[in-house]
């Protein structure tokens, strides 16, 4: 009898020792003080380990706040869907470093909290970069440095095909070199039109180089935008893949030396550098000549909000500390491609990196998604564009009757 | 063998049992028996009531993004299911979901139950082959998913060039509407041989032998044998090999989105990924929608559930 009264207890400590552990998930980060303690951070660079110089670079803004920073990493989207259920949950993070696009969704919940309460004037940082992070005319978050996409290019192929890579100016260039590039056997160009906000980016630099308008999808140059990757896709100028790639698979294709151009980003510059063969890049071209506006990519570092003011305090040096001219020189270079998202930190990045002065100016003509006064709209927005991308580079329709559907699914999203 | 599969079918049915002898034991105190009880109550509370009921909560609601966080979402009645069955989308997932499940399950079955009747007679190595065949279940599928991705690439991928030896165009396995749904069905049907032949197999050694025996001595060929034979008793075992099989193919998402994301233009979308793809997929989640589309699903489960049931008591009688 006594023993069974025992099991029974442990069976009983078994499942209080459970459902604690549920609740704890909820109560993680409420019981340290304010000063001191161990304050969270989240952000989406897995690839950046603990111990990394990401990591080191993050502590050292703890250890100047006096604190211990406990930093996760989770992938893109998922920081996303982390994030939300934290907030549903009130166990946010003290400090997350968010995908621009999504900041301004996130702060329309009430979950982040103003840059303004936390003290801090956002007039340095470039209007194009900070304009992700806007709401009503509220900063939810400031960059901590800006990317966009280029065309990289094998220059080994490009010398055998015979294509100079300066000739490469608007659309028609373009197109001759990726003719000439597959008849010397090589595959012309790869690019990801992956069925996810990467695959919008991607496509965004050609949408708004041919002169087409997010708020009309299926205008005549939005449909001559995707009418150009198709027909890449048909010629078998890019392979078919790129209907499936993300932005790392099309770059591991690129590196494996069978291609002459791949769109990509600033943050492949040293892969690029180490490449078995000569690689160099242009800007985008638009239609009609000139630099295409690419869309800017980068994380926005913002305050999740917490249910002890107090820590706001810590959380606002950690901020600073990431945001002063100097904390974006740094950052630019652990990174070795984020450009500084003020005048000045540009400035600084560009006196000690030279060679990088390019991406600094495509930077600076970058455009930033949620801008055009889409805010809260973009994921609306790009949701069915890239679904006409995935239809009509894949065959299922034809560019038109894709890009119709699109405007007719983002018409009832956002309602306008 | 039919008493193996009742015990399946009635787990909760044989606890109660327990905790009814523990209460006459012990004399007395109903709470004594609630202490017995308390663990199971607790387990089954947190880990299959309150997510069911959240996920009926989550469907009734209109939870946006916003909602969701504060937590004062709209009540929406069944409208959220009302939309669902009214998309565009959901006959084609449903098409989708009917293709992928009923060829995913013949293939299955057939192929599992060819290789087990195989392994039934003993032949050196026949251990090693079994095992062999078993690998599928034994990768985790964010390997098998990425592998079947690579070797059905359209450009570079082997499947292609192999096809090429013989003569035959490349096909665009996974970047073409017509091909993606039948890719993900041969990667799925790959997948589930293993379990249906583990299965078939050891229902196969519970065949008694002298069965064999006469069917011998009365001449009986060996296509006779399977048929009057070896399928008829199986047949109680293939029963919850299917329901087993229909359940956990009814949800498959993961080699799907690993390998198409239900791509392109939604040409392989089963009502699971679509599911996935509205709560987690595209970065502006959507649970509403989602979670009443999961709620069809496990009421779809649950219909040939009860088919099953009723199928095993006329059996049974």
């Amino acid at each position: 009898m006594h023993i069974k009264f025992t099991r029974a207890a442990t069976g009983f400590a078994g499942a209080a020792l459970a459902l604690g552990a549920l609740a704890g998930c909820s109560s993680d980060n409420s019981d340290s003080d304010a000063a001191g303690g161990t304050f969270t951070w989240w952000d989406p660079y897995p690839q950046h380990e603990d111990g990394s110089d990401w990591d080191h670079r993050v502590q050292a803004c703890g250890d100047e706040a006096g604190v211990t920073i406990d930093r996760t990493a989770y992938d893109t989207n998922a920081l996303t869907n982390q994030l939300l259920l934290a907030a549903q949950e009130d166990s946010s993070p003290d400090i997350a470093l968010l995908d621009n696009p999504a900041v301004s969704t996130l702060a329309d919940t009430g979950a982040l909290i103003g840059m303004d309460e936390l003290g801090f004037d956002t007039g340095d940082i470039d209007e194009n970069l900070l304009g992700a992070g806007m709401l009503d005319g509220t900063a939810y978050g400031i960059p901590i440095g800006a990317n966009t996409l280029a065309l990289y290019y094998n220059a080994d192929i490009l010398d055998e095909a015979g294509v100079d890579p300066a000739s490469v100016t608007d659309w028609d260039s373009l197109n001759t070199a990726l003719g000439k590039i597959s008849d010397a056997g090589h595959k012309g160009i790869t690019f990801a039109g992956i069925g996810t906000e990467e695959g919008t980016f991607q496509f965004l630099p050609w949408f708004w180089g041919a002169g087409a308008d997010l708020s009309e999808l299926n205008s005549p140059e939005a449909v001559e935008a995707l009418d150009l990757w198709v027909s890449w896709v048909d010629n078998g100028w890019a392979p078919q893949s790129v209907i499936q790639n993300s932005q790392n698979s099309t770059w591991e294709e690129f590196l494996d030396g069978q291609t002459g151009f791949v769109e990509n980003g600033t943050w492949q510059v040293n892969s690029a550098a180490d490449a078995s063969f000569d690689t160099g890049y242009i800007t985008l071209p638009a239609k009609d000549g000139g630099a295409a506006p690419a869309p800017t990519g980068g994380e926005l570092i913002v305050a999740p909000a917490q249910d002890d003011e107090a820590r706001y305090d810590v959380s606002r040096q950690i901020i600073e500390c990431m945001t002063t001219p100097e904390g974006f020189v740094d950052t630019a270079e652990t990174f070795a491609y984020y450009i500084p998202p003020t005048k000045e930190g540009q400035d600084q990045f560009a006196e000690a990196n030279p060679d990088l002065e390019v991406w600094v100016d495509a930077v600076r003509a970058a455009k930033a998604r949620t801008g055009d006064n889409l805010g809260t709209d973009y994921p609306l927005i790009s949701e069915p564009l890239w679904t006409a991308v995935q239809a009509a580079t894949s065959g299922a329709m034809s560019s038109q009757d894709a890009l119709d559907a699109a405007q007719a699914d983002a018409e009832a999203a956002t309602g306008r | 063998m039919s008493t193996a599969t009742t015990h399946h079918a009635r787990p909760t049915g044989a606890s109660h049992g327990h905790s009814r002898r523990g209460r006459r034991r012990a004399q007395g105190s109903p709470w004594v028996a609630l202490a017995f009880a308390a663990p199971l109550i607790v387990y089954l509370v947190a880990f299959y009531a309150y997510p069911l009921i959240r996920s009926i909560d989550l469907s009734i609601h209109d939870y946006n993004v916003r909602a969701f966080v504060q937590g004062d979402a709209d009540f929406m009645g069944v409208s959220n299911y009302v939309d669902v069955i009214r998309n565009p989308l959901f006959p084609q997932a449903l098409w989708n979901t009917f293709l992928f499940v009923l060829v995913s399950l013949v293939f299955q079955y057939a192929l599992g139950l060819a290789l087990a009747v195989f392994f039934k007679r003993r032949f050196p190595l026949s251990g090693v082959l079994r095992a062999m065949f078993l690998i599928p279940w034994l990768l985790p599928l964010i390997v098998s998913g990425s592998v079947w991705a690579w070797m059905m690439n359209s450009d570079s991928g082997v499947v292609n060039s192999f096809i090429g030896i013989v003569g035959i165009d490349p096909v665009n396995w996974l970047t073409s509407p017509d091909t993606a749904l039948a890719s993900v069905i041969i990667a799925n049907i790959w997948l589930g041989i293993p379990f249906n032949l583990v299965i078939l197999y050891s229902g196969l050694q519970n065949i008694p032998d002298e069965v064999y025996e006469a069917a011998s001595l009365d001449g009986a060929g060996p296509w006779k044998v399977f048929w009057r034979i070896t399928f008829p008793l199986l047949r109680p075992v293939s029963a919850i090999t299917i329901l087993l099989g229909l359940v956990y193919t009814l949800k498959v998402v993961d080699i799907v989105w690993i390998m198409t994301r239900g791509g392109p233009a939604d040409s392989s979308l089963t009502l699971a990924v679509w599911s996935y793809r509205e709560a987690f997929g595209t970065g502006q989640p959507d649970f509403s929608p989602a979670s009443a589309i999961g709620n069809i699903l496990i009421v779809i489960a649950l219909i040939f559930g009860l088919v099953y049931v009723n199928l095993q008591r006329k059996v049974d009688q």
